[in-house]
């Protein structure tokens, strides 16, 4: 069934949600590292960057926060012109396939739009087939950088 | 990466039905549309039919329609029908038993490999379909392709 939601940017009261959601889907928890992203994301620098959340109708439940996104618009990195970048992303496993994370893609978009931004990006493991097929799904091909690393105690 | 033309066949023809999963298309359709013979394209939906990714039906109209799910049969999905996809160069590469040249040019080949088989196993039939309803929407005059 498909659930009513609105998108709208995270406030203060949103970030136990968020921690709660992101540590049950990665199984890590992280409280500091989601009150810093709210003071970096969401508190300041906000024509930026964007910390938006999904919230069921209502917003009352035991659960009011079925996703989030992260992302902002970073400039000249590794020479690239502005653009927009997502770093954070996760739905509520329990209302996955019912079309939320495309809503907070599709508003993300929108925002990165709004503030000019012609291109978005992502990174995501290759070999994490959801993550790719959704990414793909929403339109995204490969960029013209690739990702490199090197192990350094060899 | 080059694919085997039985492979591209099958993705052209997959694309074709499942745009329309009501619709029912000839194999000399399908073989006339691509430039192919139609016998050829037969074998090729014999093999979609046996994976269940088409349905033949039988009689004055008869043909073939999509039977699969479009939003989870990725086009890694389809080419394994048809071709070996796991990669020589990353079995050699962990093999062991080669020179020390050999280990770092198989290192290079298997890691493009290794790209090529996730792109390929991320996209699915329905984005592909979302791909071809893009393009036609920026240029109207020519969404199909040719084997
Ligand atoms: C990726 C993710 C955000 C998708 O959210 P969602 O609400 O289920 O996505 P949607 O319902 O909007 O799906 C949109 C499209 O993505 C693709 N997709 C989503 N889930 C898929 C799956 N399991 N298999 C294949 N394709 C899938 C489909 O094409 C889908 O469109 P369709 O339903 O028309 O087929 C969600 O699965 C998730 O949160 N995953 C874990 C993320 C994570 O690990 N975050 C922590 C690190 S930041």
């Amino acid at each position: 069934m498909s659930q009513q939601i609105t998108i709208r940017r995270a406030r203060k009261s949103d970030l136990d949600h968020v921690a709660g959601l992101d540590e049950r889907v990665t199984g890590i928890a992280k409280p500091d590292y989601w009150r810093d992203i709210y003071t970096r994301y969401a508190a300041r620098r906000t024509k930026e960057r964007f910390f938006l959340v999904a919230e069921a109708a209502g917003g009352e439940g035991e659960c009011p926060v079925l996703g989030f996104i992260v992302g902002e618009v970073r400039a000249w990195e590794f020479g690239s012109r502005p653009c927009g970048w997502v770093f954070a992303f996760s739905v509520e496993p329990e209302t996955r396939l019912q079309g939320i994370g495309e809503r907070l893609f599709e508003a993300m978009s929108a925002e990165f739009r709004n503030a000019g931004i012609e291109t978005m990006r992502t990174m995501v493991a290759r070999h994490n087939r959801l993550h790719m097929a959704f990414f793909r799904s929403e339109g995204m091909v490969a960029g013209p950088y690739l990702q490199l690393e090197k192990t350094l105690n060899e | 990466m080059k694919l085997q033309i039985s492979s591209r066949l099958a993705i052209f023809a997959l694309l074709e039905l499942a745009g329309d999963p009501q619709r029912q298309v000839s194999v000399s359709e399908i073989g006339e549309k691509f430039g192919v013979s139609a016998h050829h394209l037969a074998k090729v939906m014999h093999t979609l039919g046996r994976a269940g990714l088409v349905r033949s039906i039988r009689g004055v109209g008869g043909g073939y329609s999509f039977a699969g799910n479009a939003r989870r049969t990725t086009l890694l999905d389809v080419i394994e029908l048809f071709e070996e996809t796991s990669s020589v160069d990353c079995d050699m590469a962990e093999a062991g038993d080669l020179s020390s040249a050999e280990w770092a040019l198989s290192q290079v080949l298997c890691e493009i490999d290794d790209i090529a088989r996730a792109t390929l196993g991320a996209i699915t039939l329905s984005t592909m379909l979302k791909q071809i309803a893009r393009r036609s929407e920026a240029k109207p005059a020519r969404a199909t392709a040719s084997a």
